[in-house]
C-alpha cells in the first residue's frame, strides 16, 4: 500500500508600494496590486482548484485526501478581498478529508533570527487556523520548507507530532524519501520528506512540451506511484497550490488531471490517499535523518541562498530583525503588524541575484525591476518603521 | 581580411567614447587576424603630443601622414594615418574657429600646395551632400573641413588596399561614400549616435542630411544599441535587413581597478563624467544632487567634463544653493579619469539620449557601481546597474541616496557589476563585425 500524501502551499505575500526616502506616510503596502494579483490568482488557481478539490472528496467518499498550509498573511488578504476564497476552504474544512499544517504566521525566516518571534507567528497561525477551520494543527512545516536538526527540536518542543521539509539528495543520499524518519535530536517528532522528483513532475514539468513524459496522464502517474508498493510507505506530494491554474495553466490540462488522477489511483485497490497526521499515525519512523545545515525546498541548491545569498539581504534581515524589540515594546498592534509584514521572506527573494541577469523563475515572481529596487525600497520602509517605533519610544 | 576604417578620434586625443571604442574594436580586431587602416584627421590639441608623425614614408599624398603613438603601435595589423583636416564636433563656432585658424596659421607654406594636391585629384568633385555654411552648431569650417577630410581620404583610398569600408559618425560618412564611389568596395558605416541623440528634435538639418545619405548609401549599417538601431529605422528610414546591433566592450584594467583606493576625508564622492551638454543630461544631476544633500551632506558631487552648457551647470549649482557640494572639474583623460574613479563612490549617467555609453562600463571596471538612465544602450546590456527615467529626480536622488547610506547596495552592485563586464568583450564585437564584413564580401 502506498500512500499519497497531498500537500499545498497558500501563499501571497503584501508586496511593497513603491517608497521613496522623501515618504513619510505608514502607508507601505501596494494594495491595489495586492487585491489585483489576488483575484487573478482566485480566479484562475483557488477557486477552481478549490472546487475540484471538493468535488474529489465527496465523489470519493471521504477517501481522497489532502492538506493544506495557509499563509495568515494570505487568509488576511482572502478576508479583505476575496471572503469567497475564504469560504470554499471552510467548505473543504467541513468535509473533514483536508488538514490544515501550521507554519509562521507571516511566512517569515523567523527560525533563524529571532526564536520567541518565530514561536509567537507559529502559535499565532495555530490559533488562525483554528478560528478558521475549527483545527488545531498537529503538524508544522517552516517556510519554504527550511529545515534543520535545531527546527525540528524546537517544533517537537512546541507540542507538534510530525515536520515537513524538502527530499533533498544530498541529505537522503541512498535513502529513498518514501518512508518517515526522525530528527537525531528528537525523541517523539516525526519527519516527512518530500518526494521533488514526483512533486516537480507535477508542479513544474506538466505543462512541459520539451519533457521527454509530456503529455503526464493520470495513466502515466499512476502507475508511477504505484511503483512505490514494496519500496516505501508514502509518496510525498509537496507543492504550491498555485501550480493548479497559475504556475501551470488551465490549458495545460493540469485540472482534467488532478480530477482524474485520484480515481485512476484509487482503482488500482493497492494505493491511498492521506492527509500528513493519518500517515503519520500509521506509519513507524524507519531511521533517523541528519539535517546539521539549513536546507529548503528552493531553486537547485536547497538551500538559504535564494532569500540569504548576498549582502543586501544579509543587511536587510538584519536590520529589520534588529527593531524587534523596539517595535514590540511599544505595543503598537498597527506597527507591530506593519513591521511583521515586513518578515515575510518573499521581499527578501525579491532581493536575490543569483540568475538575475539570466531571467528566469525568479523573474516571473518579482514585481521589481531588480534586486536593487527591491531592496531600496525595502531599506526606506524600514526607515520609516525605525523612525515610529522611536517616536512612540520617546513618548 | 583588410579594413580602411574612417574615425574622427582615437586615443590618446579623446574627446569622449568614440575614441575609446575605436580603439578597442581596432584591438579586438586585430586579435582576431583582421588588418585595419585607420584614418583620422588632425588631432586637438596637437602640441600635447601622443601620436608622432613616420618622416620615413614620402610616398603619401600631400597632406596624409602615417603615424604611430608615441608609446609605439598599440597593437599589430593597425596602421594610422592623419589627414590634414580638422573635425571637432561638440565645439561651438568660436572654439572651433580658433582652432581652425591656429591650424592655419601653421599650415600657411604647405595650403597653397595642398590645395593644388586636392585639385588635381580626377573624379567627381563632390557629392553634393552639403553645401558650406552648415547649420549654427557647427561653424561654416566645419564642413569645408569635413570636405577635404573625404578629398585627402579618397586619395589614400587609391593606394591602399582594402576588402571594406568601415565609417564611424557623421563626419567621416562623406569620406565612405565617396571611397565608396571610387573603389565600389562594400561599405559600413557605425552609428555611435545620431543628431537626435545630440540635439533633441531641434536637428541640424545638414548634418541630418549627411547621416541619412550615409546610412542609405552604406550596405550594412551597425547600431551600438537597440535603442540606436530604432532611431536608424525610424528616423532615418533605413530597412531592417540593413541594421545590425553590435555592443561595445570595455577593457578591464590591468591592475585590477580599485586596489590602490588613496586614503581620502570620509566623504562620499558621486561622479558624473561625460560632455556637460544637453544630451547627457547635467541638470538632472544637480537637481537630484540637492535632494540628496537635503538628507545627507556627507556628500560631495563631482562634475567631471566640458561642454557648452558647462557655465550654466555652475550657475545652476549655486541658484540651488549647493555650490560647496558640487565640484567642477572640467574635461578629464587619461590617468586623471583613472583617478577619479578611484575615489568615486557611484557614477551616475543621467543621460536624456545615450546611444550605448561607455563611460559607465569603465566606472564598473574600476569597482564603482552605477546608476544609469533607461535611455541609454548600455542599460541593454548591463543588468546589475540602478536603473531610473532620467527626468525622475526623486528615484534618482532616492537611488543614489541608498547607495550612500547602505553599504551592502554598492558592494553587491560592484560584484555582480564586475563579473557581468568580464562577459562583455571588444573581442566579441570584433567578431561580429567581421561576421558582417564577410557577409558583405562573400567571405573573403
Amino acid at each position: 500500500m502506498a500512500s499519497v500524501v497531498f500537500y499545498f502551499q497558500v501563499h501571497q505575500p503584501f508586496r511593497l508600494r513603491r517608497y521613496t526616502i522623501f515618504d513619510s506616510d505608514t502607508n507601505y503596502f501596494d494594495d491595489f496590486r495586492n487585491e489585483q494579483v489576488l483575484r487573478k490568482v482566485a480566479g484562475k488557481c483557488y477557486l477552481p482548484a478549490n472546487k475540484i478539490i471538493l468535488e474529489l472528496c465527496k465523489a470519493h467518499k471521504g477517501l481522497f485526501r489532502c492538506s493544506y498550509s495557509i499563509t495568515g498573511v494570505i487568509l488576511e488578504q482572502f478576508q479583505k478581498w476575496t471572503p469567497e476564497v475564504l469560504d470554499s476552504f471552510k467548505q473543504l474544512a467541513d468535509t473533514g478529508c483536508v488538514e490544515f499544517i501550521a507554519e509562521t504566521y507571516y511566512h517569515s525566516l523567523a527560525f533563524l533570527y529571532n526564536r520567541n518571534e518565530f514561536i509567537a507567528q507559529t502559535m499565532k497561525h495555530c490559533q488562525f487556523m483554528e478560528d478558521m477551520f475549527g483545527q488545531r494543527p498537529r503538524i508544522f512545516r517552516n517556510t519554504e520548507l527550511t529545515y534543520n536538526n535545531d527546527v525540528a527540536k524546537v517544533v517537537e518542543d512546541m507540542g507538534f507530532d510530525a515536520i515537513l521539509t524538502e527530499g533533498a539528495d544530498h541529505i537522503l543520499g541512498y535513502r529513498s524519501p518514501n518512508f518517515i524518519y526522525n530528527p537525531p535530536n528528537c525523541a517523539r517528532l516525526k519527519l516527512l520528506m518530500k518526494n521533488y522528483r514526483l512533486s516537480d513532475d507535477i508542479a513544474f514539468r506538466f505543462g512541459n512540451r520539451g519533457w521527454a513524459e509530456w503529455p503526464l496522464t493520470a495513466e502515466k502517474f499512476t502507475n508511477w506511484v504505484d511503483q512505490i508498493n514494496g519500496n516505501g510507505y508514502v509518496c510525498d506530494l509537496f507543492m504550491d497550490y498555485e501550480t493548479f491554474g497559475e504556475h501551470q495553466w488551465e490549458d495545460t490540462g493540469i485540472f482534467n488531471f488532478m480530477r482524474a488522477f485520484p480515481g485512476m489511483l484509487l482503482a488500482t485497490k493497492k494505493n491511498e490517499f492521506l492527509t500528513v497526521s493519518q500517515a503519520v499515525g500509521r506509519y513507524p519512523p524507519v531511521g533517523e535523518v541528519d539535517v546539521p545545515h539549513m536546507i529548503s525546498w528552493a531553486d537547485t541548491e536547497r538551500d538559504l541562498s535564494a532569500w540569504l545569498g548576498n549582502s543586501m539581504q544579509s543587511n536587510a534581515l538584519h536590520d529589520v530583525y534588529s527593531l524587534a524589540d523596539d517595535v514590540l515594546a511599544t505595543g503598537d498592534q498597527i506597527l507591530i503588524a506593519d513591521w511583521r509584514k515586513l518578515l515575510t521572506s518573499d521581499h527578501f527573494y525579491y532581493m536575490c541575484t543569483k540568475w538575475f541577469a539570466d531571467g528566469d523563475v525568479h523573474k516571473y515572481f518579482n514585481p521589481y525591476e531588480s534586486p536593487y529596487d527591491a531592496y531600496i525600497n525595502y531599506m526606506n520602509i524600514l526607515d520609516n518603521v525605525r523612525a515610529r517605533a522611536a517616536a512612540i519610544k520617546g513618548r | 581580411m583588410k579594413v580602411f576604417m574612417l574615425g574622427w578620434e582615437f586615443p590618446p586625443h579623446i574627446s569622449g567614447g568614440l575614441g575609446t571604442a575605436c580603439y578597442g574594436m581596432t584591438k579586438g580586431l586585430s586579435e582576431i587576424g583582421v588588418k585595419v587602416t585607420f584614418v583620422l584627421p588632425t588631432s586637438v590639441p596637437r602640441d600635447s603630443g601622443g601620436h608622432v608623425t613616420l618622416r620615413s614614408a614620402t610616398d603619401l599624398p600631400l597632406g596624409v601622414r602615417k603615424i604611430v603613438h608615441q608609446t609605439g603601435q598599440p597593437f599589430s595589423g593597425l596602421e594610422l594615418y592623419q589627414l590634414d583636416a580638422l573635425l571637432i564636433p561638440y565645439s561651438t563656432p568660436e572654439t572651433y574657429d580658433e582652432e581652425a585658424r591656429k591650424l592655419a596659421e601653421e599650415q600657411m607654406a604647405l595650403d597653397a600646395e595642398t590645395l593644388a594636391a586636392i585639385k588635381a585629384i580626377s573624379g567627381p568633385t563632390s557629392l553634393g551632400l552639403f553645401g558650406h555654411g552648415a547649420g549654427p552648431q557647427y561653424a561654416g569650417d566645419l564642413m569645408a573641413q569635413i570636405y577635404k577630410y573625404e578629398r585627402l581620404a579618397v586619395a589614400l583610398a587609391r593606394i591602399s588596399d582594402f576588402d571594406v569600408i568601415h565609417a564611424h559618425d557623421w563626419m567621416t560618412f562623406p569620406a565612405a561614400l565617396h571611397v565608396k564611389a571610387r573603389t565600389g568596395k562594400p561599405m559600413v558605416v557605425h552609428v555611435h549616435s545620431t543628431e537626435f541623440d545630440r540635439s533633441g528634435d531641434n536637428i541640424n538639418q545638414v548634418i541630418y542630411d549627411i547621416e541619412r545619405a550615409g546610412m542609405h548609401g552604406a550596405d550594412k549599417v551597425v547600431c551600438v544599441s537597440h535603442l540606436t538601431r530604432n532611431i536608424a529605422f525610424t528616423r532615418y528610414g533605413v530597412p531592417a535587413e540593413k541594421l545590425e546591433v553590435v555592443y561595445n566592450a570595455v577593457e578591464l584594467p590591468e591592475d585590477g581597478g580599485a586596489a590602490t583606493r588613496p586614503i581620502r576625508r570620509n566623504e562620499k564622492i558621486v561622479l558624473f563624467l561625460g560632455r556637460v551638454t544637453m544630451q547627457k543630461g547635467p541638470e538632472y544631476f544637480l537637481m537630484a544632487a540637492k535632494k540628496v544633500v537635503e538628507k545627507f551632506k556627507n556628500v560631495r558631487f563631482i562634475m567631471a567634463g566640458s561642454g557648452d552648457m558647462i557655465t550654466r551647470m555652475i550657475r545652476l549649482a549655486a541658484d540651488l544653493g549647493i555650490g560647496r557640494y558640487v565640484t567642477f572639474t572640467g574635461f578629464l583623460r587619461g590617468k586623471d579619469v583613472h583617478k577619479i574613479f578611484q575615489i568615486a563612490d557611484l557614477y551616475v549617467m543621467p543621460s536624456v539620449s545615450e546611444p550605448f555609453g561607455i563611460a559607465p562600463l569603465e566606472a564598473l571596471s574600476h569597482d564603482v557601481p552605477v546608476l544609469i538612465s533607461r535611455q541609454s544602450g548600455v542599460s541593454e546590456v548591463i543588468t546589475h546597474a540602478l536603473k531610473v527615467d532620467f527626468w525622475d529626480i526623486d528615484q534618482m536622488a532616492d537611488k543614489i541616496l541608498a547607495v550612500l547610506r547602505h553599504a551592502p547596495l554598492g558592494s553587491t552592485l560592484k560584484q555582480h557589476g564586475r563579473f557581468e563586464l568580464s562577459k562583455l568583450s571588444w573581442r566579441d564585437s570584433a567578431e561580429s563585425l567581421c561576421e558582417i564584413y564577410r557577409g558583405m564580401t562573400g567571405g573573403t
